[in-house]
């Protein structure tokens, strides 16, 4: 009762105001987000030329280069039931030139080597608990660096009500959208080196890895500009599903000697020391 | 000297520190037993000949006792290595028990086929990779899927794609599929209020600036025409189109349509412009695109 007087009062004082009162932006976690000291955003040329060499020496810096076309190998945890196995076949359909195999009970380490023998770049494994999968263990070859996910809301497009033959074979382009800190780039390059650097624009496919909070949004559509040019019909396509990063690693794939350049499984309540701070 | 009959009675009737009793059977916690059951046959006690299977780090030895060596319980076993080769193994045990009761020599045969096969597990088990099985907390799960809705919410994702896809399309990621006639006549108003302005300033130079604005207006529509037969192009090579959710798609086959009934006029208008003075020429060229604008205003 009271809240609703306070409404009715609220709403009188805003009439007296009158409509020249500039409109309050409310806040959100958003805009009340900790500064993190390697947001690239709002700082001056010299760090930024600074992060921007940093990037062309990492180990994704070929990619971006266009110096190979970059092949993907996609597995899971040992016998995948069927959700699991038929979102890797997505994942297949969506990366352009990627294959998924069966894992037979081989480690990653093994994986990792005969992946290299074989020149592919990135190896996708999915871990799968309770017939969801709820794991998404990211390596780029041959040398790093390893990232590994926590997967959830996994939609695959029966579950959409989506068609997959509606997915043609047009290489997509790819969105990463609001990776901001040096972390973030790192995880976004990474992600986005899955595809081919020349999308082809006539298949109007659009891949989007969007990041908010922490959790990075994964988003398949088709797009359509309208004759005039000024907006974009989307037609979400499927699968989609959501990440969030539980570890970056150097190097391949080690659970033993590794060295993780990011964790926060062990150390959260170390680093998880406000509800408005976010890493990516 | 040896009393078997004494000797088990004593244990079945009395008690015996090796045997365990459950409701349904008795068995014997002896480690030179046999089968694992307390038995007359087989209570290592009980029978001055008797012999056993037993492993010890791997490799598996056979265990023979007789009555003359009961005196000497330190020598009392007499131990033999068995063959890591299972067959060989088979008939070592076959020799060493020639003459043995039948029963000691099936249970002893029996007893090593089961312990290779436990040592081939131990080692497919070591050799196999260490699948290390996480907890999942519940309470982090939980407000984990919750700060994931609200994320989501927050994102306003499809918002962030179109507007993405837009800022790419002004940039001109899509150079040449894409063709907006309302872009096009944007950027040609422009160019003409250039030209205009350029027009007043010096009149004297008028004429060469029309000359070399010709040329490139010429070129610009002769592109644009060149587009519009590469996006019907384009259109005819996907299958998936007609499927597409919007039912725009006729809209654009006009557009284009139209836009090619412009361009003979524009072929027209060159050849009719290339006789006549440049003057004129232009006049000619702006009109079709302003009657083009009107008519998709309309739509």
């Amino acid at each position: 009762m009271a809240r609703g007087k306070d409404k009715k009062k609220r709403k009188l004082e805003k009439k007296q105001e009158g409509d020249d009162v500039p409109k309050k932006v409310p806040h959100t976690l958003e805009s009340l987000r900790e500064k993190d000291e390697t947001m690239l955003v709002n700082v001056d040329e010299e760090e930024q030329l600074e992060a921007q060499k940093d990037m062309e020496l990492d180990e994704l810096s070929s990619y971006y280069e266009n110096s190979y076309e970059p092949k993907v190998l996609i597995t899971y945890s040992d016998n995948p039931h069927t959700k699991t196995r038929v979102f890797g076949k997505e994942l297949t359909r969506m990366i352009p030139n990627s294959i998924s195999r069966y894992r037979q009970r081989s480690s990653v380490k093994r994986i990792v080597q005969s992946s290299i023998r074989e020149q592919v770049t990135d190896v996708i494994i999915i871990n799968e608990n309770q017939k969801q999968p709820n794991g998404f263990l990211l390596i780029h070859l041959p040398n790093g660096p390893t990232a590994h996910f926590r997967l959830s809301s996994c939609k695959i497009t029966p579950e959409l009500q989506k068609d997959y033959k509606e997915i043609t074979t047009h290489r997509p382009e790819v969105i990463l959208n609001n990776f901001s800190t040096r972390l973030g780039l790192t995880v976004g390059r990474m992600l986005g080196a899955l595809f081919h650097y020349e999308p082809q624009f006539r298949g109007r496919r659009a891949v989007t890895f969007h990041n908010q909070r922490d959790y990075i949004f994964f988003r398949h559509h088709r797009y359509e500009f309208t004759q005039d040019g000024k907006r974009a019909k989307l037609r979400e396509l499927g699968p989609r599903f959501t990440l969030k990063l539980i570890s970056l690693q150097q190097g391949t794939f080690d659970s033993k000697r590794g060295d993780y350049e990011w964790i926060i499984a062990g150390r959260r309540h170390q680093m998880e020391t406000s509800r408005r701070k976010f890493f990516l | 000297m040896q009393h078997d009959d004494v000797v088990w009675a004593i244990i079945n009737k009395t008690h015996c520190s090796h045997k365990v009793t459950t409701k349904t059977q008795h068995f014997c916690r002896n480690e030179f037993n046999l089968t694992g059951l307390c038995s007359r046959a087989s209570c290592p006690l009980a029978n001055s000949k008797y012999a056993t299977i037993r492993e010890e780090n791997g490799i598996i030895y056979l265990y023979m006792k007789t009555a003359e060596r009961v005196m000497f319980p330190a020598k009392q076993w007499e131990k033999v290595k068995l063959s890591r080769n299972f067959e060989k193994a088979i008939y070592q045990i076959n020799e060493n028990l020639l003459y043995w009761p039948a029963f000691i020599k099936a249970k002893c045969k029996q007893r090593f086929v089961k312990i290779t096969q436990y040592l081939i597990r131990m080692r497919k088990l070591k050799l196999r990779r260490v699948k290390e099985l996480v907890p999942i907390q519940r309470k982090i799960e939980r407000r984990e899927r919750r700060r994931e809705e609200k994320a989501l919410v927050a994102a306003r994702i499809d918002n962030a794609i179109e507007k993405q896809l837009l800022d790419r399309l002004k940039k001109g990621t899509y150079n040449d599929i894409y063709n907006f006639p309302q872009m096009a006549f944007d950027a040609a108003l422009k160019a003409e209020e250039i030209s205009s302005e350029s027009e007043k300033e010096d009149e004297e130079e008028e004429e060469e600036i029309e000359r070399e604005m010709e040329p490139e207006l010429e070129r610009e529509l002769e592109r644009t025409v060149e587009q519009t037969d590469e996006f019907v192009e384009a259109d005819s090579d996907m299958d998936t189109d007609e499927e597409s959710d919007s039912g725009k798609k006729e809209d654009a086959y006009v557009a284009s349509d139209f836009e090619s009934e412009t361009s003979d006029i524009e072929d027209i208008a060159k050849k009719t412009a290339q006789k006549k003075k440049p003057r004129v020429e232009i006049e000619y060229e702006t009109e079709p695109i302003a009657s083009l604008s009107r008519k998709k205003i309309k739509h």
